[in-house]
């Protein structure tokens, strides 16, 4: 994992018009003082309900993974307790527990600027009239968000919770679980979390990339940030980004072009095979000429997730790659839902054989088979994510599947498996 | 309008009372879990109840020995 962003928050690369820096512009490890030098400090004066329209008028979505639209989440928690007489005031969370083990833009954003997410936090409880604020987030950056909290006046209300390195645990229910009973497993949703979350209170939970935004978009309105991206996808996002490559974060504007972020970061596209787009729930897409927005048709537009991007090397067998995630993404499943816990292994083993020699064609079809009947059927959407996977590695390593099925493997040296 | 049974995935423990009352409606997977047809938005927790088998489901509710059925009016 990057130490923190470290190394590449230091070093100041020329991204052409892909590079953006907003959300690290007060420097590394940035304290109070220079988080409000470089940003100004947090204006107090935003009416509540403008803020909202505000929000909307950004076209901010959520940069956690889901890109639901920031204020219409908000909207909804705002109402939440509207049906119900003396309802309880609601809840917001800022959700840094990153479990993805190929993200780390949320760890570096905390450490670095966490200000920016205090901020955020603040003016979207504000917006809903929480009475109570948390930031959710794993051990790594704990200190610093403790640190940055108890530095600030304003932000005594905001409780810091830690969160347990799972993959599972930043999953908004898990998240509402953690907090509230030290579980950080999903549950059964019978309610929205913006009618019932945390103790029965309207809940939002918010990623603190998106609150950063929410921070930045609150000083310099809706015009300013849709000036990064385009009308589909507007602003910017951070990008972790890994695999054939150092380890670095990025911040790049929204409908990103997937071919100029890797030449920015000096990657020959020849000694590239896929990307997987949005982390182990994502997608392999080869060959690079894609854009990253949540909106757009799948030919040319990959969802970004939670901006993961992990490049394979030509080197590397793509089959065996997505088999050792799959490996991991079952062993992952929190046991609780019987086709999670099942319907995973049972993927994973198939791919296993795939990948690893076994020669039978109705292994393919297997595969797809399992995959359609793990979908929808959980507490959360693990199971769809993990399918989602195998079918789009399938799909964009068909050839090597041809391979492997006649013994062969393209990507090892003489053409033969491991 | 009508109702919806909702499938606890957290609670089910695929002991299979449901299938056996609804045979029409739920099938079992590989390891005994109910298993909904394929619903046009992917969700296959939620299961739509057509009158005729209102009373059936209503059983099921009543009888899941892990208590992970709910019937609630289609939103």
């Amino acid at each position: 994992m990057t130490p923190l962003g470290t190394a590449t928050l230091g070093e100041e690369r020329e991204m052409g018009n892909v590079g953006r820096r907003l959300l690290f512009a007060a420097g590394p490890n940035a304290g109070l003082a220079s988080h409000e030098q470089a940003f100004g400090p947090l204006p107090r004066g935003l009416a509540d309900p403008s803020f909202l329209a505000v929000l909307e008028a950004s076209g901010l979505t959520g940069r956690g993974g889901a890109a639901f639209a920031s204020w219409r989440k908000m909207a909804a928690t705002a109402r939440g307790r509207g049906s119900v007489p003396l309802a309880a005031r609601p809840v917001a969370i800022a959700n840094g527990a990153e479990g993805e083990p190929l993200s780390f833009k949320d760890k570096a954003l905390l450490a670095n600027s966490p200000h920016l997410v205090i901020d955020g936090l603040l003016i979207a409880g504000r917006a809903i009239k929480a009475s109570q604020l948390f930031i959710y987030t794993t051990s790594a950056v704990l200190p610093a968000v403790e640190a940055a909290v108890a530095a600030r006046h304003d932000a005594r209300r905001i409780k810091v919770v830690p969160a347990p390195e799972t993959f599972i645990a930043g999953q908004a229910t898990a998240v509402v679980n953690s907090i509230a009973n030290g579980i950080a497993l999903p549950t059964d949703l019978r309610l929205r979390l913006s009618e019932s979350g945390l103790k029965g209170r309207p809940t939002l939970v918010l990623n603190v990339e998106t609150l950063a935004h929410i921070a930045l978009i609150a000083r310099n309105g809706a015009g300013w940030f849709r000036q990064a991206g385009t009308d589909r996808d507007p602003g910017t996002r951070l990008i972790s980004l890994s695999g054939h490559c150092a380890e670095q974060v990025l911040e790049v504007e929204g409908d990103a072009s997937l071919a100029e972020i890797l030449a920015g970061a000096g990657i020959d596209p020849a000694e590239v095979q896929a990307v997987l787009v949005g982390g182990y729930h994502g997608r392999w897409v080869a060959p690079l000429d894609y854009r990253l927005s949540p909106i757009g048709p799948e030919s040319h537009v990959v969802r970004p997730g939670a901006g993961v991007l992990h490049v394979l090397p030509a080197t590397e067998c793509g089959l065996d790659a997505t088999a050792r995630i799959v490996n991991y993404l079952a062993a992952q499943s929190a046991r609780q839902c019987g086709p999670c816990m099942f319907g995973l292994p049972a993927m994973s083993r198939v791919l296993d054989a795939l990948a690893y020699g076994d020669r039978d064609p109705r292994l393919v079809g297997e595969l797809a088979r399992l995959g359609k009947l793990v979908g929808g059927r959980g507490a959360c959407h693990h199971p769809d994510g993990t399918a989602r996977l195998v079918g789009t590695a399938l799909e964009t390593f068909s050839d090597d599947v041809s391979a492997h099925l006649v013994g062969r493997c393209t990507r090892s040296p003489g053409g033969h498996h491991g | 309008m009508g109702e919806t049974l909702h499938i606890d995935w957290t609670s089910c423990d695929g002991r299979g009372l449901c299938t056996e009352l609804l045979p029409q409606l739920l099938a079992r997977d590989d390891w005994g879990y109910p298993l909904a047809g394929q619903s046009a938005n992917g969700d296959r927790s939620n299961v739509q109840i057509g009158a005729d088998d209102l009373e059936a489901a209503r059983e099921a509710v009543a009888l899941c020995p892990r208590l992970a059925l709910s019937l609630r009016p289609t939103k």
